[in-house]
C-alpha cells in the first residue's frame, strides 16, 4: 500500500475491466479477498472471479438490523458494512504466537502470510485499517505479523456513492471518499445498462496493475460526475455525531446517569467489539500438550465487555458493572484513543449499531450525552 | 516461500519467551519466595528500579511481574519476589533451582530515581510493594550522596509477612536510610509500629519543595499515603505511585491495562499521582 494520488490520467474500466482486475491480480501472486454474498449476509471472503462479487445486491441496515436486498441495479459495491471488516484478515481472530519445549528451546517461529488483494475497502475501513496499523504496526514493539500483512496488502479502494443507513463517515472525517492508502481506488457509476468504474491510481505498483487491464483513459465530464456522487454521498448519512470536542465531553460525561441507562439495555455481549474495524483488544492463552513438554501461545481476540477482561488478584473484576464496562468501551473509541495513539478509535462505519442485539446506537448515545452537557 | 501468494515472515518476536534458568530460590515469607534467574542463552537489557517483567511459567502462563534486584548488579541476573496468589504466580513461586522459565521485558516506566537527584526520598511500601521499590533503595543506597534524606516505611499483615526481613533488620540499624516498620496485627515483642503506613508517614518531618515520595501497594494504601503526602505539601507530580492492572502483552497490543487514558504497560505501572489521583478516585475506571 502506498500514498495516495489524484491521478490526472483517470482511467475507466467496464465490467469486463473489473473482471480483468481481479484476474490480474490472481495472476500477480495475491489473494484476491472482497465482498461476496453468503448466509444472507454480504461478507468478506477469497474471490476466484469478479463474479463472485454481490452484483444487485444491497442492503438495509438499522439499529440491531440487517437485511441484504434485491437492488434494481447490477452494481457491484451498492451496499454499507457488513458484520466482518478487514481486521480478520490482518489482525486474525486466533493466532499463534510462540510454541516451544520445556527445556526453554522454541521451535523455528514463522508464519506463511498470505498476500492479500482487498478489493472493495471503503474509506471508513481504509482508515480503519490505518487505525490498526498506528496500534499495532507503529507502536514501540511492532507487532511483525500485522506489519508483514499490511505491508503487502494491495489495496483497490471504492468512494462510496451510497452511504448506508447506519454510516457516519463524514462525520468521523474518513469518508465518504477514500483517504490515502490504496493502490488503486474505484468509483462504481451506475449511468447504463451496467456498471463502469472511474479508477484513480495511488501507487506504482496500482499503475502497474491498471496498466495489464484494458482501459479507457476518463473524460473530464466523467471524472467530474464521478466526484460529484462521492461529494453527494456525505450528505445522504445516515447518523451523524454531535459537532464537538467528543474526547472531552465524554471525560466530563464520566458519573453521567446515563451510563446506568444504556447499562439497562445492553447485554455486554461485545458484538460491538467483534464487527469494529479498529477493536484490537486481545487476550494470550499459553497452553500445552497432554505429555506436558510442548506448549504453545496463542492469541485471540478479546472484548473490554468480558466480565473478567480487568482481573487482578487480590482486587477482583475492576468493571463489574456493565455499565463501567459500556463507558469504557464508548470512551476509550471516541476519547481516551486520542490520548493514546493520536487519532479517534471510530471511522464511522455503523456497525455496531447495526450488530447490537438491543440497537444500541453510539451516535444517539453521543448526542444525547452533548444534549445533556 | 511457498507459492507466489504467501510469503514466510518472521512472527510476533515481542511476544516470545526468552528462556531463564532459575539461579537460587529464596524463601521470603509464607507465601513469597525470591528467585534469582539467569539467562540460558542472549540476555535480555538490564531492568531500571520500577521497570516490570512478563515471565512465563512453562505450559500454565504468564503474568506481570516486578524486578525485586539490585540495580548495581550487572551479571546479567535478574531477582524477581513472587507472591502465589493464582496458577501462574503458584508455579513461578514455586520454582526450583534449574528450572527455565521464560522472560520478556524488561517494560513500562519507572521510579525516576535519576530525576530525584538531590532531593529527599521518602519510599512507602505495603505487603509484597516492598519488592519494586528494593531496586530503588538500593539503588538509591548506592549512590547515597546524591540523595538527601531517604526514608522507607514498610507495613506488612504481620510480621511473618515481610519480604526481605533481614535487609529490613539491617538498614534499621544503617544510618544512611531511616526506616518505620509497622503491622496490622502485632505479636508479642513487636517493637515496631502497630497500624497503617500511612501513621508514620504523618509523624515525618519533610521539606515538601525538595521531597520525591514512591509508594508501592495496595490500591486503598496508595490513596490513603499519596493523599497524606499532599496534606504535608507535596506536589503531586513529586508523588509517584506504582498501579496495578491485568496485563497479557506487556506491550500496549491487548488493551487489557487500561486505566482512563493510561496503558499501564506504557505509560506505566509507575505514574505521577497528579495523573493517577484523579483516575483513582473514578470507581471501575
Amino acid at each position: 500500500m502506498s500514498g495516495h494520488g489524484e491521478d490526472p490520467d483517470a482511467a475507466f474500466l467496464d465490467v469486463a475491466g473489473l473482471h480483468r482486475l481481479v484476474e490480474v491480480l490472481i495472476e500477480r501472486g495475491y489473494h484476491v479477498v472482497g465482498p461476496t454474498l453468503r448466509d444472507n449476509a454480504i461478507v468478506l471472503a477469497e474471490l476466484e472471479s469478479a463474479g463472485d462479487l454481490p452484483h444487485g445486491w444491497g442492503v438495509d441496515v438499522g439499529p440491531g438490523h440487517y437485511r441484504v436486498r434485491r437492488r434494481d441495479d447490477e452494481a457491484a459495491f451498492g451496499h454499507s458494512a457488513g458484520p466482518q471488516s478487514w481486521k480478520q484478515f490482518l489482525h486474525p481472530p486466533r493466532q499463534r504466537l510462540w510454541s516451544g519445549t520445556r527445556d526453554g528451546a522454541s521451535d523455528a517461529q514463522s508464519e506463511e502470510t498470505p498476500r492479500y488483494a482487498f478489493l472493495g475497502v471503503r474509506g471508513c475501513d481504509l482508515a480503519a485499517i490505518g487505525t490498526l496499523d498506528r496500534v499495532l504496526g507503529r507502536s514501540e514493539y511492532p507487532d511483525n505479523s500485522f506489519v508483514s500483512r499490511q505491508r503487502q496488502t494491495f489495496v483497490v479502494a471504492v468512494n462510496c456513492t451510497e452511504p448506508g443507513g447506519l454510516c457516519f463517515c463524514a462525520s468521523m472525517g474518513t469518508g465518504p471518499a477514500v483517504g490515502p492508502g490504496y493502490d488503486l481506488a474505484l468509483t462504481e457509476r451506475l449511468e447504463g445498462d451496467t456498471p463502469s468504474y472511474l479508477v484513480d491510481i495511488g501507487s506504482q505498483e496500482g499503475a502497474d496493475v491498471l496498466a495489464a487491464i484494458p482501459h479507457q483513459t476518463a473524460g473530464s465530464e466523467e471524472i467530474r460526475c464521478a466526484r460529484a456522487d462521492v461529494e453527494a454521498a456525505a450528505h445522504r448519512m445516515g447518523r451523524q455525531m454531535p459537532d464537538m470536542d467528543l474526547r472531552d465531553l465524554l471525560i466530563r460525561s464520566r458519573e453521567s446517569p446515563q451510563w446506568d441507562e444504556v447499562a439497562s439495555r445492553c447485554l455486554t455481549c461485545g458484538n460491538c467489539t467483534m464487527v469494529c474495524p479498529t477493536c484490537f483488544c486481545a487476550s494470550t492463552e499459553d497452553v500445552s500438550d497432554l505429555t506436558g513438554d510442548h506448549a504453545e501461545r496463542w492469541r485471540h481476540w478479546a472484548s473490554c465487555f468480558e466480565f473478567d477482561f480487568t482481573f487482578v488478584h487480590g482486587g477482583g473484576n475492576v468493571r463489574q458493572s456493565g455499565a463501567s464496562r459500556y463507558r469504557h468501551w464508548l470512551t476509550h473509541k471516541l476519547g481516551t484513543w486520542h490520548d493514546q495513539f493520536g487519532m479517534s478509535g471510530c471511522v464511522g462505519c455503523g456497525r455496531c449499531i447495526a450488530w447490537c442485539p438491543t440497537g444500541i446506537d453510539i451516535t444517539a448515545e453521543m448526542n444525547k450525552m452533548a444534549g445533556d452537557d | 516461500m511457498t507459492d507466489g501468494a504467501t510469503s514466510v515472515a518472521p512472527t510476533v518476536s515481542a511476544m516470545a519467551p526468552v528462556p531463564y534458568r532459575v539461579r537460587s530460590r529464596v524463601v521470603e515469607s509464607p507465601d513469597s519466595a525470591t528467585l534469582s534467574l539467569v539467562p540460558v542463552g542472549d540476555a535480555l537489557r538490564a531492568p531500571k528500579p520500577g521497570e516490570f517483567m512478563m515471565l512465563y511459567a512453562f505450559g500454565v502462563g504468564e503474568a506481570a511481574i516486578s524486578i525485586s534486584g539490585d540495580p548495581t548488579v550487572t551479571d546479567g541476573s535478574i531477582t524477581h519476589t513472587i507472591r502465589a496468589v493464582g496458577a501462574v504466580s503458584r508455579a513461578l513461586h514455586d520454582a526450583e533451582p534449574g528450572t527455565v522459565v521464560g522472560a520478556r521485558g524488561p517494560f513500562g516506566t519507572t521510579w525516576g530515581l535519576a530525576e530525584a537527584a538531590g532531593r529527599d526520598l521518602v519510599m512507602v511500601a505495603g505487603g509484597v510493594g516492598l519488592c519494586p521499590l528494593r531496586p530503588a533503595v538500593l539503588g538509591a543506597l548506592a549512590e547515597r550522596s546524591h540523595y538527601g534524606n531517604v526514608t522507607l516505611i514498610v507495613g506488612a499483615r504481620s510480621r511473618t509477612d515481610f519480604v526481605f526481613a533481614a535487609q529490613l533488620v539491617k538498614w534499621a540499624e544503617d544510618p544512611q536510610i531511616e526506616l518505620h516498620v509497622t503491622v496490622d496485627v502485632p505479636v508479642q515483642g513487636w517493637r515496631g509500629d502497630v497500624g497503617l503506613v500511612t501513621e508514620p508517614l504523618r509523624r515525618l518531618t519533610l521539606d515538601p519543595d525538595r521531597t520525591t515520595a514512591f509508594l508501592c501497594g495496595p490500591e486503598p494504601m496508595l490513596r490513603f499515603g499519596a493523599d497524606a503526602l499532599v496534606a504535608k505539601g507535596l506536589a503531586a507530580h513529586d508523588i509517584r505511585v506504582s498501579l496495578e492492572r491485568n496485563m497479557q502483552c506487556g506491550i500496549g497490543w491487548c488493551g487489557h491495562c487500561q486505566l482512563g487514558r493510561l496503558l499501564l504497560c506504557r505509560d506505566g505501572p509507575i505514574v505521577g499521582y497528579d495523573v493517577a489521583g484523579p483516575l483513582l478516585q473514578v470507581k471501575e475506571l
